[in-house]
């Protein structure tokens, strides 16, 4: 064995895969894992922990597997994660605890990910499940949201003796990671239903169909349904459009409309209920994960699909893997690109999309070059279907109907980042709501953080 | 879950249903709406509260056959359930919103077409219900379609009922009743009309040469209901609203009518073949030559 090369983990070919929904990475077995974690050389000042934003004790996992101690591996990872299976599979580890493994130095960094997914899923196989508290305190904790912000929080929580309830504006509970991530990348019933179950087995009760705003307030919760401190782990869920002519043209989507119709509606599935747009040629607009995941689910509907994107590939802000996936798959990618108008007959569909060719200029504040219009050089793409994935920002939904809650210009609410304190007394925030658009682990590690803020206020009460 | 407590067919396709919901029928106000889901595989079916009863925790629904998922769910009966039901979601009506004095002061006039009766009705008990008696039109393809006329005629002030065929009541189209009227010599200053797409843009356009004030509750395709997908999406004077959060009631006159029909459409197509499977179950085999 080369220790300087990861173990390769088994895929779905390519070609094959693209024609259907199943998961695509498909995983390490027992031997595998138990070679990839040899090649981890335990280091005492570990550099990887300090790029997982949950801090999990990766060599102290690592080492259980190397032993061949899956169990032991399982609730070491459970001390810091509660939704293990899913970030081994959709955490950006090149940029997080893989980024920073001593490994990478010389030859391939250690498949952090690969083998906390590995151990999560064997967990899983084997009915083990984390322990739930022994005793309640008798304190009621609101967590408003199911996504992986509120799931951490209200788990935690749990597990400290309070009696929490998840509030979903839904008919499902998971947030982004049942309507917004595929089935492909992270299997629903399979993988994301059970972590809830996990959540759910230590005491915590979810109420679906609330839209806290509209079914009650935050206000009504606290005083008249008797919650002690509230946390708000609402998403950023409002989709961007570019304000470009004949953007409702018929066959124009956001990619949460377009996600959220395949995945938490099954639509993907031909017996579903659920309409969907089957285009024969696609462009989905943006560059990040949801853009990712949206090409790739209009390729397995059947389309030809283009990724339309104003920068270059070096400025993606997918993960890595998604591009590679994606390109494996026959997505084609037109970069420095960007719409200008959308075409449509004279029944109002689309017909094309006019586009112009950028170049990139000076930084911006982002640090990124700026790209800049090449003066002449628009031309039209013929499609039926154009997917805009632009973004996404927090829903004003709450803090509109919240006295006394503040939230900075981009309607974010405004949080402390070590405690999920917001400016109302008893109300905590943390995960997408606060940042805008981040990772699911940002977003478990605000969860994190706010279980233990709520803690510590209502232990001082 | 949540128990249908009354099931009644008000006409042919037409069904009215009381549902518990106790958050629900807490919080709403007149010109909300909810989103339902029949069973566990069920559509996100949009529909507004056409009543509501804050001691018994219920919600009214009105609903009309038109698809696959209306057809289904027209099949539940009193004592089963409906796996879904959020809401109240949207705004409030304005004038539930408005200061009472400022809503009396107004002659408002009422057009509802077909269906639309359902959501006109509680917006005109709640103005009966404070003092208030406002002009009720409403239309119907035919006499076997009009539905709860007895039910307005005990809170309108005027009801007048006309028949596309000239069935019952007067005859024509709702906008050949407003003429009627206001050649009568009937001031309004605010009319709200509730209906088909189309009806609502051809009040609207007559009522802007009238120069009377018009609402109309819009019925967009929608997913989430949160503001989250933009499928709802209409513009309205000139601006792009998501008719959910925005909405459902916008200024009549201010509508794009046209691109808000136009998107509509959008799953005709798919829609008219999960309607042949549900009608042909097993012999449907794709021969209309629509399907893949
Ligand atoms: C398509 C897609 C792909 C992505 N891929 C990746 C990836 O590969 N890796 C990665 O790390 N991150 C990825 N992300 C980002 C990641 O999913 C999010 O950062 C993360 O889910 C945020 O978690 P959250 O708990 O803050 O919010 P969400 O997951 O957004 O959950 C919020 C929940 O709150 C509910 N809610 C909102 N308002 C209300 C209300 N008023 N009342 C009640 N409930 C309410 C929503 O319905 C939702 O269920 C992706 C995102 C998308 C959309
Ligand atoms: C705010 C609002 C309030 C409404 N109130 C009522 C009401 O009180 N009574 C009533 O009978 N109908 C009402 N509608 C319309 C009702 O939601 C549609 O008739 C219903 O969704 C059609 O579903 P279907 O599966 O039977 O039809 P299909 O024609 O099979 O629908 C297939 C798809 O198209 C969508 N769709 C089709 N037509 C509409 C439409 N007009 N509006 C929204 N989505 C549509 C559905 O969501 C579904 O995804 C309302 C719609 C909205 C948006
Ligand atoms: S949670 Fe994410 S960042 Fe942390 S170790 Fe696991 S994969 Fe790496
Ligand atoms: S940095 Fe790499 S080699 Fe060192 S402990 Fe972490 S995973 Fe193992
Ligand atoms: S229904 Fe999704 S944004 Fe309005």
């Amino acid at each position: 064995m080369d220790v300087l090369k990861r173990i390769p983990v088994r895929e779905q070919d390519a070609k094959e895969r693209a024609t259907n929904f199943k998961e695509v990475c498909l995983g390490y077995n027992k031997e595998e894992a138990m070679e990839e974690a040899s090649r981890c050389i335990n280091c005492k000042n570990a550099q990887c922990v300090k790029g997982c934003p949950v801090a999990i004790q990766i060599p102290q996992f690592i080492e259980q597997v190397k032993n061949g101690n899956i169990e032991e591996a399982y609730r070491i990872i459970s001390e810091s994660s509660a939704l293990p299976a899913v970030c081994g599979r959709v955490c950006p580890q090149e940029s997080q605890c893989e980024g920073k493994c001593i490994r990478g130095f010389k030859g391939d960094p250690i498949s952090i990910g690969k083998l906390e997914r590995f151990v999560a899923d064997w967990a899983r196989e084997n009915g083990i499940k984390p322990t739930p508290a022994a005793q309640k305190n008798g304190k009621k904790v609101a967590v408003i949201g199911s996504g992986p912000a509120g799931l951490t929080c209200a788990g935690d929580l749990a597990k400290m003796g309070y009696d929490v309830t998840i509030f979903e504006a839904l008919h499902e509970a998971g947030g982004v990671l049942v309507y917004g991530i595929p089935e492909f990348r992270l299997p629903k019933s399979g993988v994301v239903a059970k972590e809830i179950e996990n959540v759910k087995s230590l005491g915590v009760h979810i109420e679906t169909n609330v839209v806290v705003g509209k079914s009650v307030t935050i206000d009504q919760l606290m005083d008249e349904e008797g919650f002690h401190a509230v946390f708000i782990g609402s998403g950023a869920g409002l989709p961007k459009f570019m304000g470009i002519p004949g953007e409702n043209a018929n066959g124009v989507f956001s990619a949460n409309e377009y996600l959220t119709r395949s995945n938490l509606m099954k639509a993907f599935d031909p017996d579903s209920r659920t309409p969907i747009m089957h285009g024969k040629k696609v462009a989905v607009v943006g560059g990040g994960n949801v853009a990712m995941d949206a090409a790739r689910t209009a390729l397995r509907l059947g389309a030809e699909v283009h990724i339309v994107y104003r920068r270059s590939e070096e400025e993606l802000p997918a993960r890595v893997e998604e591009v590679h996936h994606a390109k494996e798959e026959g997505i084609i990618f037109d970069l420095l690109t960007n719409p200008i108008e959308i075409l449509s007959d004279d029944k109002g569909w689309v017909t094309g999309m006019k586009c112009i060719h950028m170049e990139l200029g000076e930084p911006d504040e982002s640090g990124r070059r700026r790209p800049v219009e090449v003066p002449g050089s628009e031309f039209v793409m013929e499609l039926d279907t154009v997917i805009m994935s632009l973004g996404t920002s927090p829903n004003p939904l709450i803090s509109s109907t919240t006295k006394g809650l503040d939230t900075n210009k981009w309607k974010c609410i405004i949080a402390d980042e070590n405690n999920g304190k917001t400016t109302k007394e008893g109300v905590y925030a943390g995960g997408d709501a606060v940042t805008g658009a981040a990772t699911v682990i940002l977003a478990m590690g605000a969860g994190k953080a706010a279980a233990k803020g709520i803690d510590e206020y209502l232990s001082a009460k | 879950m949540y128990k249908i407590v009354k099931k009644q067919e008000l006409t042919t396709n037409i069904y009215l249903m009381e549902v518990e919901a106790k958050r629900v029928a807490k919080t709403c106000e007149p010109g909300q709406f909810v989103i339902v889901r029949m069973d566990s595989e069920g559509e996100r079916i949009p529909l507004t509260i056409c009543d509501y009863n804050r001691e018994k925790g219920t919600i009214t629904i009105v609903f009309q056959t038109v698809g696959a998922g209306t057809k289904m769910m027209a099949q539940l009966e009193e004592g089963e359930y409906f796996h879904d039901f959020v809401g109240p979601l949207g705004r409030p009506s304005e004038l539930v919103e408005q200061p009472l004095e400022e809503v009396k002061s107004k002659k408002i006039l009422f057009v509802a077409g077909g269906v639309g009766a359902a959501p006109v009705y509680p917006q005109v008990k709640w103005l009966h219900e404070h003092g208030i008696a406002a002009d009720v039109i409403v239309g119907s393809k035919t006499k076997d379609l009009l539905i709860l006329e007895k039910e307005m005629e005990s809170v309108a002030g005027n009801l007048y009922v006309t028949t596309d065929d000239g069935s019952y009541g007067r005859s024509g189209m709702v906008t050949q009743t407003i003429k009627d009227l206001v050649a009568e010599g009937k001031k309004y200053d605010l009319c709200i009309a509730i209906g088909p797409m189309i009806m609502m843009k051809f009040v609207c356009l007559l009522t802007k040469e009238l120069e009377i004030p018009t609402v109309v509750s819009l019925n967009p395709i929608m997913v989430d209901g949160t503001g989250m997908c933009g499928a709802c999406r209409v513009t309205v004077g000139g601006k792009v609203k998501f008719a959910c959060v925005d909405g459902p009631e916008f200024d009549g006159h201010e509508v794009n009518f046209d691109e808000a029909m136009r998107r509509q459409q959008i799953y005709k197509t798919a829609e008219g073949r999960a309607m042949l499977a549900l009608e042909e179950g097993e012999t449907h085999h794709g021969g209309c030559g629509n399907c893949q």
